[in-house]
């Protein structure tokens, strides 16, 4: 009896032949062979990633988004630089459950100023893409300092160390002039005041909250995240960043996305 | 060592090793008050100690060895003892994470020893530090032997080893101190990144230059795959780390990509940093180490030119499969999908072309551990690219993504597969490097096997276990149709896994101790026997470099 494989490879046969006689020539190259790997290897990368810079539908259009503030901006470094997004995404899936437990699913305009995107991959906490407003910064504020203070199942870990340390602003317009680089727009103004913006926002009765206002919209959050208005910490500026998730636009809950059973 | 280099050679290291240290005190200088100049000192620190070891030997005798006549092994010697060594430390770092996932307090009270900074170590240290050594190493020994040819040079491969490890620890000591791109397995900052390519171009230059020597007239299979190897994940590295640096004295940058953009050439690097690091060089080690070990011919050449274009080409495609349900257009979630299905053909291809060729040494598999190490590798990659086709499927994404499933998965591979094989090939390397009889302990590699086998076991079933409950209780609903469980529910449940999954990586890392030991033990005390054959010789010679088929 024949092989059934072979019956039904047998259309192709003719394509294998080539294949491997074109092979058995190019292994005698090294730069043949460096030549096809390239090329099979750029296909798939290239159909795939150049569209969605071209293809106008892949972003939502959105006039009413808004860049993050020095402060949240801030913030935003330090959950990358402690790693948060190794155990928390920011990404609700377009799934009935997850919509009923995070709220309206994610869309891609929402991380359209974030640079890196932080989606994630795992949950080993849950999932902060609505996290703004859902608790207050005191409850953040003692969370972040001792999780299993307040939830004592939690496997998180401690930052009580950020409450300790000063926020460092001097950088703030060279990062906000790098992220206007990378296609966030960011006015010469705001990059000029980056510092005093900082410090503003998390220091309500001081003379610099109201150019906050001024240059991100008045729906920002001004106000002493970690309890303190005078001192800036880096615990100010996760807060602040925490509090803004899922808040830079109210597109999703517009669209009520039917979700997906 | 170094007394191997002629004196000319010597100089030349002497420099590299001066441009480097001058490199890091500009990084020094540059960067004080941001962790970029704690780096520069690291650089220095590093560059020194290379200046030291060579100047040391700076007035020994001339070589008088006839170069043409033997291969240069001794960075591949070293290379393994590195990869072990990184093994040691990327697998206790492990072991320590998914304690602190069980037992979270159990940390310093320090910002370095949290989950997030940490668990980069772990994976970096395992997957750049063991298996990128592990890579660079085997190639070195392999690209010779299958070419029949010795290196061009005796400088640029100390060079690709000792810089590829200055990246590593520049990425290890980065991220305990909280610099991160935060793109998963490519986290160092830009600094690092523009390091590597120069040293994968001098690795790239030193493959092609070794094989332009051969003494035969064809490309061996084991070369191709690490020639994809070396080329993809440049083209990768390049792109998915494209950045804007905030200063070019601090080491804070920021993508070039943003959201889904950069979601999607995230994943298209993360998948195929699983595909051409994780995969393809260590197919290379197996169509080598796996035939020789066993004294047959590879099963099918065909299949093996099948299987690898297959790989070339479909895996590139499949990283979307990592973004299902999300802000992602269909489109390219649907296309990833597919491509990820029908990648189960070529990766079947190749286990199955593995352990066909045992057929007729099963014997052998019995009675030798380190051909069982090669060949329960090849079972897991075979199980582990069917389990990743099903996942990448979008219904059963939907259940397994953000689960422990994933993790699971990932380990099923690096564990079973990645971490396998390498320990087969470092065992059937480490006699003829170091001109050995046999291994120290036969019993130790017996031991080494089953504590690996049983780690992995225990570790994936308890993954397997976690991420499938979670996911379902995620989803699970009451009568009335509400979520019947809150997310602090699903975590408690976690907690017997997470204990389990410590145990079990525990017991992986006991084994690679115990492979680290009898591999230095057997330098140290095995006497000395010269292998057959093992020299350049040319292409009309009787001995084939790996068995030929009829």
């Amino acid at each position: 009896m024949k092989n059934p494989l072979r019956i039904l490879l047998a259309p192709f046969a003719g394509f294998f032949d080539l294949h491997a006689r074109t092979h058995y020539r190019a292994e005698r190259h090294s730069m043949a062979l460096t030549a096809g790997i390239i090329l099979a290897a750029s296909v798939g990368g290239f159909i795939e990633i150049a569209p969605l810079f071209t293809i106008d539908e892949t972003v939502e259009a959105d006039p009413h988004m808004r860049v993050y503030t020095p402060l949240e901006q801030a913030g935003r470094d330090i959950y990358v630089r402690e790693g948060c997004y190794a155990c928390h995404s920011q990404m609700i899936r377009t799934l009935r459950d997850e919509v009923e437990r995070y709220g309206p699913y994610s869309l891609a305009v929402e991380s359209k100023y974030d640079h890196p995107m932080l989606w994630g991959s795992k949950r080993t906490g849950p999932d902060l893409a609505r996290l703004g407003g859902k608790y207050s910064d005191d409850w953040q504020l003692r969370h972040l300092a001792d999780p299993r203070a307040l939830v004592p199942q939690s496997v998180m870990p401690q930052y009580a160390f950020l409450l300790d340390a000063r926020l460092d602003t001097e950088s703030l317009p060279g990062r906000l002039a790098a992220l206007r680089k990378v296609g966030v727009p960011y006015s010469d103004e705001m990059i000029a005041s980056a510092a005093d913006d900082a410090i503003g926002q998390a220091s309500p009765l001081s003379g610099r909250a109201d150019g906050v206002a001024a240059r991100y919209g008045d729906g920002t959050a001004v106000r002493a995240f970690d309890g303190r208005a005078d001192r800036l910490t880096e615990m100010d500026a996760l807060i602040a960043y925490l509090q803004v998730l899922g808040k830079l636009t109210d597109l999703p809950a517009q669209v009520q996305p039917v979700a997906e059973e | 060592m170094m007394s191997n280099l002629t004196v000319q050679e010597r100089a030349t290291a002497m420099l590299i090793a001066t441009a480097a240290g001058v490199v890091g005190l500009l990084m020094a200088t540059a960067g004080r008050g941001d962790a970029m100049g704690v780096h520069g000192w690291i650089v220095m620190i590093f560059a020194a100690a290379m200046f030291a070891i060579v100047a040391d030997k700076l007035e020994a005798p001339e070589p008088t060895e006839d170069r043409a006549a033997s291969y240069y092994d001794d960075p591949t010697r070293v290379g393994i003892l590195i990869a072990l060594f990184w093994a040691v430390v990327g697998m206790g770092m492990g072991v320590w994470v998914a304690s602190q996932l069980a037992w979270p307090d159990l940390r310093f009270d320090a910002a370095w020893s949290s989950f997030g900074r940490l668990r980069p170590v772990h994976t970096s240290g395992v997957i750049f530090g063991f298996g990128g050594n592990a890579l660079i190493a085997t190639s070195f020994h392999i690209m010779q032997r299958t070419s029949r040819a010795r290196m061009p040079n005796q400088v640029l491969p100390w060079f690709v080893l000792m810089a590829y490890n200055l990246f590593c620890i520049i990425a290890a000591s980065g991220y305990l101190m909280g610099i991160t791109q935060s793109k998963e397995y490519a986290e160092p900052e830009w600094y690092a990144d523009i390091w590597l390519v120069v040293v994968w171009v001098a690795y790239f230059v030193l493959y092609i230059r070794t094989l332009a020597r051969r003494n035969e007239p064809h490309i061996y299979v084991a070369n191709w795959y690490y020639l994809a190897f070396i080329l993809v994940v440049a083209v990768l590295h390049i792109v998915n780390n494209l950045a804007v640096p905030a200063s070019l004295v601090g080491a804070k940058s920021y993508s070039a990509f943003a959201g889904v953009q950069d979601a999607m050439t995230q994943w298209w690097y993360g998948h195929n940093a699983v595909a051409f690091f994780l995969t393809s060089g260590f197919l290379g080690m197996l169509y080598y180490f796996l035939p020789k070990r066993a004294g047959r011919p590879i099963y099918s050449y065909r299949l093996s030119i099948l299987s690898f274009w297959g790989i070339v080409f479909f895996y590139i495609w499949a990283g979307s499969h990592h973004l299902h349900y999300t802000a992602l257009p269909h489109w390219v979630q649907t296309l990833g999908m597919t491509f990820s299905v029908m990648l189960l053909v070529p990766s079947w291809a190749s286990a199955g072309n593995a352990l066909m060729t045992l057929n007729g040494a099963w014997h052998k598999v019995r009675s030798d551990a380190t051909l069982r190490f090669m060949m329960v590798a090849a079972v897991f990659y075979g199980l582990s690219t069917f389990e990743g086709s099903f996942m990448a499927i979008r219904p059963v994404n939907g259940l397994s993504h953000y689960t422990d499933w994933t993790v699971g998965h990932v380990h099923a591979g690096a564990m079973g597969w990645v971490a396998l094989i390498s320990f087969g090939s470092i065992y059937a390397l480490t006699p003829v490097l170091w001109r050995r009889e046999t291994m120290y302990s036969w019993k130790a590699v017996e031991w080494h096997f089953w504590l690996a086998l049983g780690g992995t076991v225990v570790y994936v079933f308890a993954m397997w276990n976690s991420g499938v409950i979670q996911g379902l209780m995620w989803r699970t609903y009451t009568q009335s149709g509400t979520l019947s469980y809150s997310f602090v529910d699903t975590l408690v449940a976690m907690h017997p896994y997470y204990v389990a999954r410590a145990l079990g990586g525990l017991m992986f890392l006991t084994g690679a101790a115990i492979g680290f030991w009898n591999v230095v033990m057997t330098i140290r005390h095995v006497p000395r026997a010269v292998p057959a054959l093992d020299y350049p010789t040319s292409s009309e010679a009787h001995e084939p470099a790996v068995p030929a088929a009829e």
